[in-house]
């Protein structure tokens, strides 16, 4: 049963990114960061507009999210393992780009609004990096932006066991400004290798 | 130094008889356990991973089966990739066969210290615990908290990867005086 979940998860999110890559993303667009994407999958299939809670409570939407370039992961705060893990990763990223003169915001968006209040992200995302940004939301908002990014959550039990797991899937995702999303990146990818890939994006943005 | 490290050791081990917070082994039968740790955590976080490195060196295969902590919560974990989705589950036991290192790392298994409500893991603090192994009993340990980004912790990132055979002996291996107070 799991199982299937899964790997009925995995189809979707490769389907997505294969399909990304066919997809009509603006020609000029895609000649323009030709040489950044490591994974061709600039499309407009993935992202999209969205409605979340930020780290004060405030109710926002992409528009006020990715007032920069942006990189968004979807995970929850009680998993200690991989998930800080990833987002030390990400903010370590940002910390390099700064060093170069090129403002990055990692935002984190969680998968369990049941645990994860605006409080919460807070102070998860503060351990990792002082502009790291935390979105939660009602349980249709995020998983109306987890569909969006083509994510996988699952909670295990969640109404039984208070100390419950979820699944998710790992990727990371590049947001521009004016273009949306234009690159995913794989957790095995290292700091400074989605630093020099999110920097190369910038320049041609 | 080790002059140091044995007379420090022998101040703060030989009357308390704990486990000594200056070492970053410990031994009970044939298991080295090697520096247990953990990061620090959000103030509201409710869960915390501990790492470390069990190496056996006896001829006989053990089992890390439990670890014991003052928490409403306590479980062995293992994270699981598959597609790049990351299932996170609980584990029996940890298999530590004969002659073999065994590394509790991120990404893999780890100890899951749960239902830390209001008493968040900070830079500094030892979180005292009791290993239980299936051959070799009971050992009590202290897991260092340490900063995700500070010099402990970069110091530490041997313990991903690679980290096995002999690191724990060449590096630590003057705290062999420990070992001998803390069996």
């Amino acid at each position: 049963m799991n199982k299937i979940a899964i790997f009925g998860g995995g189809a979707v999110l490769l389907a997505a990114v294969g399909v990304g890559a066919w997809m009509a993303f603006p020609r000029d667009s895609a000649d323009r960061f030709a040489g950044c994407s490591e994974t061709n999958a600039m499309s407009a299939s993935i992202g999209g507009p969205f409605t979340l809670v930020d780290e004060t409570g405030r109710t926002v939407t992409d528009q006020d999210v990715f007032t920069e370039p942006s990189v968004i992961y979807f995970g929850y705060t009680f998993c200690p393992d991989v998930c800080p893990l990833d987002n030390w990763r990400n903010a370590e990223a940002a910390t390099l780009l700064e060093g170069e003169g090129v403002s990055m915001q990692p935002v984190f968006i969680s998968v369990d609004p049941q645990r994860d209040t605006p409080e919460v992200v807070a102070d998860f995302t503060d351990v990792f990096h002082p502009r790291m940004l935390g979105l939660t939301g009602s349980p249709e908002q995020v998983d109306a932006a987890s569909k969006a990014y083509r994510t996988y959550y699952r909670a295990h039990d969640a109404e039984e066991d208070e100390f419950y797991l979820v699944d998710h899937s790992t990727y990371s995702y590049l947001v521009l400004p004016e273009y949306g999303f234009v690159e995913f990146f794989r957790r095995d990818v290292s700091a400074e290798e989605m630093a020099e890939r999110v920097a190369c994006f910038v320049e041609q943005a | 130094m080790q002059t140091n490290l044995f007379a420090a050791c022998a101040a703060l081990c030989l009357g308390a008889l704990t486990s000594g917070a200056q070492a970053h082994d410990y031994k009970v039968g044939s298991i080295i356990i090697d520096h247990p740790m953990a990061f620090e955590t959000a103030a509201t976080a409710r869960a915390a991973g501990g790492f470390l490195t069990l190496t056996n060196t006896g001829d006989t295969d053990d089992r890390l089966i439990a670890v014991r902590a003052d928490f409403p919560r306590m479980e062995l974990h293992t994270t699981i990739e598959e597609d790049s989705i990351m299932r996170m589950m609980q584990v029996e036991a940890i298999e530590i066969p004969a002659g073999e290192t065994v590394a509790l790392e991120p990404g893999g298994f780890h100890v899951m210290f749960m239902g830390l409500d209001g008493d968040p893991f900070e830079v500094g603090e030892k979180v005292p615990a009791t290993l239980v192994f299936e051959q070799a009993g009971e050992i009590a340990v202290e897991f260092a908290v340490e900063s995700r980004g500070g010099a402990a912790a970069m110091d530490h990132s041997g313990h991903g990867g690679d980290h096995g055979h002999g690191h724990s002996h060449d590096a630590h291996g003057h705290d062999a005086h420990g070992h001998d107070m803390t069996n």
